[in-house]
C-alpha cells in the first residue's frame, strides 16, 4: 500500500535547491493542490528569476521563465489569452515580486486579475548570494548590508500582504510559514483556497510564505526555521489580510 | 478594385492587425502613436478581444510576451521612449523565440526628445535593440496602405520565423490621412505545438524559456538563431527601385524621407540629372542587392534620414564603400524638404563621384 508519493505535478527530477530550503516544500504544496484540484492539464506556471528561476524544469504543467518582476504580467498575458481554460500561477521571491516588480505586482491586484500568485518571503537574495531583500528585517546582516540592515538610510522592509490589503482589487491576502508540521498544513490550506478562487473566477489570490534560506542566512536548517519564529514573524505577522468573499458571506 | 477607406496610418495599423487576427493588444500611452491604442480599446472589446492599458511599457511587452507563449497574435505599439522601456522585453522574445508585432511610431530624441516625427531609432531597431545577439524583422512603411499591408505581413513572419517583427513608422506615417484598400490577403497561421496551452495531461510540459546555463548549449540556441536569420536575408528582403535603371546618383531613404526624395528626384530628372531611389522597406534584413546592383552605373550614394545619419552605415556596408555615400538629413522632430534634397542630388551632380 502507498502512503505516501510524489504529487503527479511534480517532476521526478533532482531539484537544485540547498539542504535545509523551504522551496521543496511549497513546491510539493502547490504540487498536491494542483492534483488535488484536478487541473493539471490546463495550468501554466511562471517561474520567476531568482532561486526558483528552474521551477519550470520541476512542474510538469506548461511552463513559462519571466524576466525578473514581470511575472504577473506575463500571467496577465496567459490568463487574458484564454480565460476560461488557462488556470495560471506565478511563483515569485521577495526581490522579484516586492522590489523589481513591484509595480507589476501591484498593478494585477488592482485589476483583480484571476491569477494565483506564490510569494516566497525569505527576507533576502538567495540566487545572487545574499544581498538585501526589500523584506530583509532591520539590522539584517546581508552581503549588502555587512553592518546591518539601516533603516536611515535604506528605509524599511515592506509588508506585502498589509499594503496590497489596501487596494479594492485583490480577492485574498494570506501570510503563512512552513517551518512546522502544523505551518505547513495550514500553508497548504492557504495555496489551495488561492487556486480554488481562480478556478471560480473570484480573482487575484497570493499567498505569502514565509521561507527560511539557512545558506545565506548563515545558520543550520533547525535554527533557520527557528528564526522564522522569532525574528520574521513579529515583523511578518501570520494570517488572512484579505478574503473579500469570507467577508461578503459574513455580511 | 476594392473600395477604398480614408484612414490615419495609425488606424491602419490597428486594423490590419485585427485582419490579421490580432485578438490581443497591450499598450501604454505615448504621443503620436496613441491612436492605435484608441482604436483597440474601441474595437477590441466588440469583436471579443483584448485591449489592456498596462501599467508601463514594461509590463505591457511582458502580457505581449505571456499570450505569444500561449501561440496567439498579440502586438504592442509605442513611440521611442517606450520603445526604449520595452527592449528587455524584447531581448526575452529573442531569447525565448517567440513572435510579436511590436510598432514604433518613432519621435525625435534622445531622452524625452520631441513628438515630432524622427527615423532615429533606425540603429535601435535594427540592431535589436535589447541585450544580446538577436535580430526583430524591422518593416518600414511609406503610405497608410503600406502601413496596413505590412502589419498583415509582419505577424505572418513574425510566426514564420518565430521572432519580433517591428514595424517602424514614423509621426508622419502615424498621422497622415490617406485612401487605404483592406482587401489584404491574410495566409493560416502555422501550427505551434510550442506553445504553452496546458498539456491537457497527453504530452510532456512545454516550456518558453530564454535561460540556459550550459554555455554550450547557449551558443547552440544562437547559432541556430542565426542560421534562421541567414534565411530571413536570403529571402525575406523588400525595397522599391525608382528611377534606377539609368541613375548615376541613387537615393536611400525609407519611410516618409522616401517620399520627399521622390518629390526631389522628380523635380532634378526635369533638369537631366540622372537619380534614382532604392527605398529599403525591410530595414533588418537590409536589401543589400539592390544596392550592389546599382553599383553598374550610379557614383554617388545620398541617405536622406530623419536623424544624424544611421542607416547610411548600412548603404555603406551594402556597397563596402566603394563609391561615396553622403548625408542629407534633419533632425529633432525637422522633415528635409524636397528643396535641400534636391540640393544634395545637384550637388552629387556637380561632383560626378569625385569627393
Amino acid at each position: 500500500m502507498v502512503v505516501f508519493d510524489k504529487p503527479h505535478a511534480l517532476a521526478d527530477v533532482p531539484m537544485h535547491y540547498c539542504p535545509g530550503c523551504t522551496h521543496g516544500i511549497v513546491h510539493r504544496l502547490v504540487a498536491e493542490v494542483i492534483d488535488e484540484l484536478g487541473i493539471e492539464g490546463k495550468t501554466i506556471g511562471i517561474a520567476p528569476v531568482g532561486c526558483s528561476v528552474m521551477a519550470y524544469d520541476y512542474f510538469n504543467c506548461d511552463m513559462i521563465e519571466a524576466a525578473h518582476g514581470r511575472a504577473p504580467a506575463v500571467a496577465t498575458g496567459v490568463k487574458r489569452s484564454d480565460p476560461e481554460n488557462h488556470i495560471v500561477f506565478t511563483y515569485q521571491g521577495d526581490g522579484d515580486l516586492a522590489s523589481i516588480g513591484m509595480a507589476e505586482t501591484v498593478h494585477a491586484a488592482a485589476r483583480n486579475e484571476n491569477i494565483t500568485v506564490i510569494f516566497i518571503n525569505n527576507a533576502i537574495y538567495g540566487m545572487t548570494g545574499g544581498q538585501m531583500a526589500p523584506t530583509s528585517l532591520p539590522g539584517q546582516v546581508t552581503q549588502t548590508s555587512p553592518y546591518g540592515r539601516d533603516v536611515s538610510l535604506c528605509g524599511y522592509p515592506i509588508r506585502v500582504c498589509e499594503m496590497l490589503s489596501q487596494l479594492e482589487g485583490p480577492e485574498y491576502l494570506e501570510r503563512v510559514t512552513v517551518n512546522s508540521v502544523k505551518a505547513v498544513k495550514n500553508a497548504k490550506k492557504a495555496i489551495k483556497k488561492a487556486f480554488m478562487n481562480q478556478v471560480e473566477g473570484k480573482g487575484f489570490s497570493l499567498v505569502e510564505v514565509l521561507s527560511s534560506c539557512p545558506t545565506n542566512w548563515g545558520l543550520t536548517p533547525q535554527k533557520a526555521l527557528k528564526w522564522i519564529d522569532e525574528k520574521m514573524i513579529p515583523y511578518y505577522p501570520l494570517g488572512v489580510y484579505k478574503d473579500r468573499s469570507a467577508k461578503e458571506e459574513t455580511k | 478594385m476594392s473600395e477604398k477607406v480614408l484612414m490615419k496610418g495609425n488606424e491602419a495599423i490597428a486594423e490590419a492587425a485585427i485582419l490579421a487576427g490580432c485578438r490581443h493588444y497591450f499598450g501604454y500611452p505615448i504621443t503620436p502613436q496613441t491612436e492605435i491604442a484608441a482604436y483597440m480599446a474601441k474595437k477590441m472589446p466588440k469583436i471579443g478581444g483584448t485591449f489592456l492599458q498596462a501599467e508601463s511599457e514594461i509590463a505591457a511587452i511582458n502580457m505581449v510576451y505571456g499570450v505569444s507563449s500561449t501561440g496567439k497574435r498579440v502586438m504592442t505599439s509605442s513611440s521611442s521612449p517606450g520603445i526604449s522601456l520595452k527592449s528587455e522585453g524584447l531581448s526575452y522574445l529573442a531569447g525565448a523565440d517567440l513572435p510579436a508585432l511590436v510598432v514604433n511610431v518613432q519621435r525625435g530624441g534622445p531622452g524625452l526628445g520631441g513628438i515630432q516625427p524622427s527615423q532615429s531609432d533606425y540603429f535601435q531597431a535594427t540592431r535589436g535593440s535589447g541585450h544580446g545577439d538577436y535580430h526583430m524583422i524591422v518593416l518600414a512603411p511609406a503610405s497608410v496602405q503600406e502601413m496596413a499591408e505590412l502589419t498583415v505581413k509582419g505577424f505572418e513572419l513574425a510566426d514564420k520565423y518565430r521572432m519580433t517583427t517591428m514595424i517602424l513608422a514614423d509621426g508622419t506615417m502615424g498621422q497622415m490621412m490617406e485612401p487605404v484598400a483592406l482587401d489584404i490577403e491574410v495566409k493560416p497561421m502555422p501550427e505551434k505545438p510550442w506553445a504553452v496551452t496546458g498539456t491537457k495531461m497527453s504530452r510532456p510540459h512545454n516550456i518558453i524559456n530564454s535561460l540556459f546555463l550550459s554555455p554550450d548549449k547557449l551558443e547552440q540556441m544562437n547559432f541556430e538563431r542565426y542560421e534562421r536569420y541567414a534565411a530571413i536575408e536570403k529571402n525575406e528582403a523588400l525595397y522599391e527601385e525608382y528611377m534606377m535603371e539609368d541613375a548615376e546618383i541613387c537615393i536611400a531613404a525609407f519611410g516618409i524621407a522616401a517620399r520627399v526624395s521622390k518629390n526631389a528626384i522628380n523635380e532634378a530628372r526635369k533638369e537631366g540629372i540622372k537619380v534614382g531611389l532604392i527605398r529599403p522597406i525591410t530595414l533588418w534584413p537590409f536589401p543589400k542587392a539592390p544596392f550592389e546592383n546599382a553599383l553598374k552605373t550610379v557614383k554617388e550614394f545620398i541617405s536622406v534620414e530623419l536623424s544624424m545619419g544611421q542607416m547610411i552605415e548600412d548603404v555603406r556596408l551594402s556597397i563596402d564603400c566603394r563609391v561615396p555615400v553622403t548625408l542629407c538629413n534633419r533632425v529633432g522632430g525637422m522633415i528635409p524638404s524636397p528643396e535641400q534634397v534636391l540640393d544634395a542630388i545637384r550637388n552629387a551632380a556637380k561632383n560626378g563621384g569625385n569627393r
